[in-house]
């Protein structure tokens, strides 16, 4: 080869190079458009006055009204309806990863009968209408003196997010061998310790995204809130449950609304959730 | 050392959660459950201008339909329960007549309560179940953009099924699409329209001649007029949204859900009596009540929510935070919102006109109330939505009625005759 | 000794918190399904299955699901591989993508149909850029494709996120090693992706595939929002029998024969997906 020829491949692969880039990051703003258009549609009409938000063609930058939004800060209660919400969401999140996380790590380094079925059942309780199990759970809660209190409704809750926290931990679990913690026995940690020290670290993601699931699951729910808590409302039943039969500019700042708080739990998990990348390079 | 401090505070939430639950409920408030007044603002209005009069402090809290019968339903079960009074429509309350208290001997400190709706309030048994709370109908209004295109000669507050027809037609044709709204969404109140209005207009009947040659016309008739009708109606369920944002000009709804319409753009709307057809113009009155379950905490303080809940300065704060008209005989002030004028208005001429035809709410059908309307809304779906055979769906459809009627007895209600025993479909 | 009690050990408090706040009301309502004032009877699944809804509403479930499940876990997918390939700002792209969590699907449902509907943002574009001089009716009721469309579209913004979070937690532990040597031996993208990221990969996808197919089966305040009367799909009409009509007996038959078709799918991943009990890293 001369040197010339050489040369001439190296710019060409730069310039190949250089418009992959281009290719690259135009797909991820594409991609990025199109998670937040939706979202700034929504931002646009909850900032925006009735008539604007019936107004055709629609306006797509906002007005900046803000009557709309504070309608649903003046409600009476709704400062407590958020630490009710907060507070179900924390322990539905605690109950799932406590629950789930040794479930999971029993099915991805074991094998033991009753795997399947145990498997199953987990999955069974997302995949059965929980507007059914209201009824017979609500009656259980009245008789149990649970109803009403927030522990109650994360328990509901922490049934649908079960699933979530299992399968993820497992399928986390699975992923890190075991020759890894092997090796940490053999080096004199016991299990728990290797289990702390080795496998816990790399986990740490899949809790975090457990985490994340078992707070949005619980912050969104409405039926079993509806039914399940009375003074102690969450702002979800509070605010969200008669939404779709309110006027339309009430919809968007009510919707608005509630996106909010979950926007910022995911932001502050953020960083276990994607911070731990370098860990498996080990 | 992490595990720890997660335990520890999974604990302490787990701790404040069972707190949070027993600290609230020393001094409990009379919780009224309800299916009306859902949209946040009538919610709000109902709190801050209708309870706050009341002596003690009322939970007033509106929810669906699903979340509120599961509620109650499990209170019954469990034999004790938090709510003191409830809040819906006449057919909320259908399944839950045997654990409802008799309200019969209250006194009601001397208003006069529209008698018919007192009647409706026994649910076919001898006790009154429950006690009227407010009332509406339903009306047409209109974009007055629309009222150019009228057929000639055509009085908006005399219009016949042919003239809604036509005029519908010309709107199509004219502006550049079907411009007509109907409730068909899955929560519009679609099946009060057949029941109430288009059967009684056409057969003189809600259920004897349901599937009589006259009915076939009916439904062909109402084909006729889905031709112009927003074909987008199928997802509609307050019909004032489509009314402010013209997707539609002319619609069809409760006046409830008409409201904020007019409250918004008086001078663009106006209300008007639904259409007559060959045996006059049928509507339909709704009635929603409050009734005392038998498992409420606080048996006196519900009952005397109940009375003051139809005091006529109660109705008439009740109607400008709803737009639900009193059941009693109450002198309405001026100040009234724009949607009660409007709406008012025309309900006054609906139930004044000559030929009006009213039609009762479904009486004693217990827990076949629900299927007694899919009655009439898969009908609709079936002819008009999947364009089936009318006489076919008819003849199959009425099977189902009968058998309805037939399962739970309940004798002809208005604009049918009265019949002895169960009301019969011919 | 303990290797075989710890697993069961591992799995006790699940399981009595399962039985406790899931199994004992689950049986009550199976329960309903099959029997009437006491006795066993199959009638409620004849009435569903007569009804002439059921199977319209059984398609409907099953067609959305095949459509929207497959793309979302490829759009998925090539979202993470981008991910990996990220440098700086990999923080802020991933918390973008993933916001779609953290919104209801009632929520979902409202903002999408501000989209669609007739005076809605979508033919303010259109219009506004002069393609269309008359609002067009997307959502009308004889343009059920439209409406599949706009719902499919509605769930692949909706719940695609939930796929990303798993995968992308899942792809944090591929080694980079095995990248670095792929590289060296002279492997494209294209091949490392196939060749190393899927396969190590398969947990996670098992775990995605399982859990938004069986949300997916669930769908229905979007479908409501967007279709109304004119997309049933098995989720609303077990609404519509168990609080419009107020049977409790059909309304479990459907809630069993969603669950029925969940553990089906379930188990088809779980065989075809099949994880060896410790990854072969």
């Amino acid at each position: 080869m001369t040197a010339v020829t050489a040369t001439e491949t190296v710019a060409a692969t730069a310039d190949i190079r250089k418009r992959g880039r281009l290719v690259f990051a135009a797909t991820i703003i594409v991609l990025c458009a199109w998670v937040l258009a939706p979202i700034y549609l929504l931002v646009v009409n909850a900032l925006s006055s009735p008539d604007q938000v019936n107004a055709f063609p629609k306006s797509f930058v906002p007005g900046f009204e803000t009557d709309s939004i504070a309608f649903f800060m003046g409600f009476a209660g709704v400062a407590k309806a958020l630490f009710n919400s907060i507070l179900v969401a924390c322990i539905t999140m605690a109950l799932s990863i406590g629950l789930g996380a040794p479930a999971g790590y029993a099915l991805s380094r074991f094998e033991f009968r009753g795997k399947g079925v145990f498997r199953i059942m987990v999955l069974m309780t997302r995949a059965f209408p929980l507007p059914l199990l209201a009824l017979p759970l609500a009656v259980l809660f009245i008789r149990t003196g649970l109803d009403d209190t927030a522990l109650g409704l994360a328990l509901v809750h922490t049934t649908l997010a079960l699933p979530f926290a299992v399968l993820i931990t497992f399928s986390l679990f699975s992923g890190i061998p075991v020759e890894l913690e092997e090796a940490a026995w053999t080096l004199g940690c016991t299990r728990v310790q290797a289990f702390r020290k080795v496998v816990l670290p790399l986990v740490l993601p899949g809790i975090a995204a457990s985490a994340v699931f078992a707070f949005v699951i619980s912050w969104n729910e409405v039926f079993a809130a509806a039914v399940l808590t009375i003074e102690n409302r969450t702002l979800t039943a509070f605010l969200l449950q008669n939404l779709d039969v309110s006027p339309l500019h009430l919809k968007f700042a009510g919707g608005a609304v509630l996106v909010v708080p979950a926007l910022i739990f995911i932001f502050a998990v953020r960083k276990y959730l994607f911070a731990m990348w370098g860990i498996a390079n080990r | 050392m992490t595990k720890t401090r997660t335990t520890t505070l999974a604990a302490a939430l787990l701790a404040a959660g069972t707190f949070a639950g027993t600290g609230g409920s020393a001094q409990a408030d009379i919780l009224f459950w309800s299916t009306q007044a859902k949209p946040v603002e009538e919610t709000q209005a109902m709190r801050e201008e209708v309870l706050s009069g009341f002596d003690e402090p009322v939970d007033y809290q509106a929810s669906d339909g699903g979340p509120w019968l599961t509620r109650i339903q499990a209170e019954l079960e469990a034999g004790s329960g938090t709510i003191g009074v409830l809040g819906g429509l006449h057919g909320d309350f259908t399944t839950l007549t045997d654990n409802l208290v008799d309200l019969s001997d209250m006194d009601l400190g001397g208003v006069t309560v529209n008698e018919t709706f007192q009647q409706l309030g026994m649910l076919g048994t001898d006790e009154q179940k429950y006690l009227p709370w407010m009332q509406a109908s339903y009306v047409m209004a209109a974009n007055k953009k629309a009222l150019e295109y009228l057929p000639e000669g055509a009085d908006i507050n005399a219009l016949t099924y042919d003239e809604l027809i036509a005029w519908t037609k010309t709107l199509a044709e004219e502006t550049g699409g079907p411009k007509f709204g109907f409730p068909a969404g899955p929560k519009g109140l679609k099946h009060r329209f057949f029941q109430g209005y288009l059967y009684p207009s056409y057969t003189n009947s809600m259920v004897t001649k349901f599937r009589s040659p006259e009915a076939e016309e009916a439904w062909n008739k109402f084909k006729e007029l889905w031709q112009y009708t927003n074909p987008a109606s199928t997802g509609f369920a307050f019909m004032q949204e489509q009314l402010l944002t013209e997707d539609v000009w002319v619609a069809f709804d409760h006046t409830a859900r008409l409201a904020d319409a007019f409250n918004q753009r008086p001078d663009d709307f106006v209300a008007f009596p639904a259409p007559a057809g060959p045996t006059g113009r049928g509507f339909m009155p709704v009635v929603a009540g409050v009734a005392i379950p038998e498992t409420a905490p606080d048996m006196e303080a519900a009952k005397a929510l109940a009375t003051y809940m139809l005091k006529p300065e109660t109705q008439i704060a009740t109607l400008k935070a709803t737009n639900f008209f009193p059941v009693v005989e109450v002198d309405l002030p001026d100040d009234m919102p724009a949607a009660v004028k409007i709406s008012g208005a025309a309900i006054a001429a609906m139930s004044g006109a000559e030929d009006a035809n009213p039609g009762l709410l479904p009486m004693g059908l217990g827990d076949n109330d629900g299927k007694f309307n899919q009655v009439y809304i898969d009908t609709f779906e079936r002819i008009v939505l999947a364009g089936q055979d009318v006489r076919a769906v008819l003849d199959e459809q009425a099977e189902t009625l009968r058998s309805i009627m037939e399962e739970s007895g309940a004798p002809c209600w208005a604009p049918d005759e009265p019949s002895e025993g169960a009301c019969p479909v011919e | 000794m303990q290797q075989r009690t710890l697993p069961y050990l591992l799995l006790l408090p699940a399981t009595l918190f399962l039985c406790v706040f899931f199994i004992y009301p689950f049986l009550l309502v199976a329960w309903q399904a099959v029997s009437q004032d006491g006795a066993l009877t199959l009638e409620h699944f004849r009435t569903m299955a007569g009804h002439w809804k059921f199977s319209t509403a059984f398609w409907n479930t099953m067609l959305l699901a095949l459509a929207v499940v497959p793309v979302q876990l490829a759009l998925a997918l090539f979202m993470a591989a981008l991910v990996t390939r990220m440098g700086a700002g990999r923080d802020v792209i991933l918390y973008i993508w993933t916001i779609p969590l953290g919104i209801s699907d009632l929520a979902a449902g409202i903002i999408w149909l501000a989209i669609f509907e007739q005076t809605g943002f979508l033919n303010s574009i259109l219009s506004s850029l002069g393609v269309i001089d008359q609002p067009v009716t997307w959502l009308g009721y004889q343009d059920k494709a439209t409406i599949f469309l706009a719902v499919v579209l509605a769930e692949l913004w909706r719940a695609t996120a939930i796929v990303l979070v798993i995968l992308v937690a899942g792809m944090g532990l591929i080694p980079k090693e095995y990248y670095e040597a792929a590289e060296v031996f002279g492997a494209g993208p294209w091949k490392r992706f196939v060749r190393i990221t899927l396969p190590l990969l398969r947990p996670s996808i098992q775990t995605a595939l399982i859990l938004r197919t069986i949300l997916a089966f669930e769908v229905f305040a979007v479908v409501a929002a967007l279709g109304g009367t004119n997309l049933p799909v098995l989720m609303g009409e077990t609404y519509q029998w168990q609080f419009a009509l107020q049977d409790r007996h059909v309304a479990a038959a459907y809630a069993l024969v969603i669950l029925a078709i969940s553990i089906a799918f379930t188990l088809v991943f779980l065989r075809t997906l099949r994880v060896p009990k410790e990854a072969q890293v």
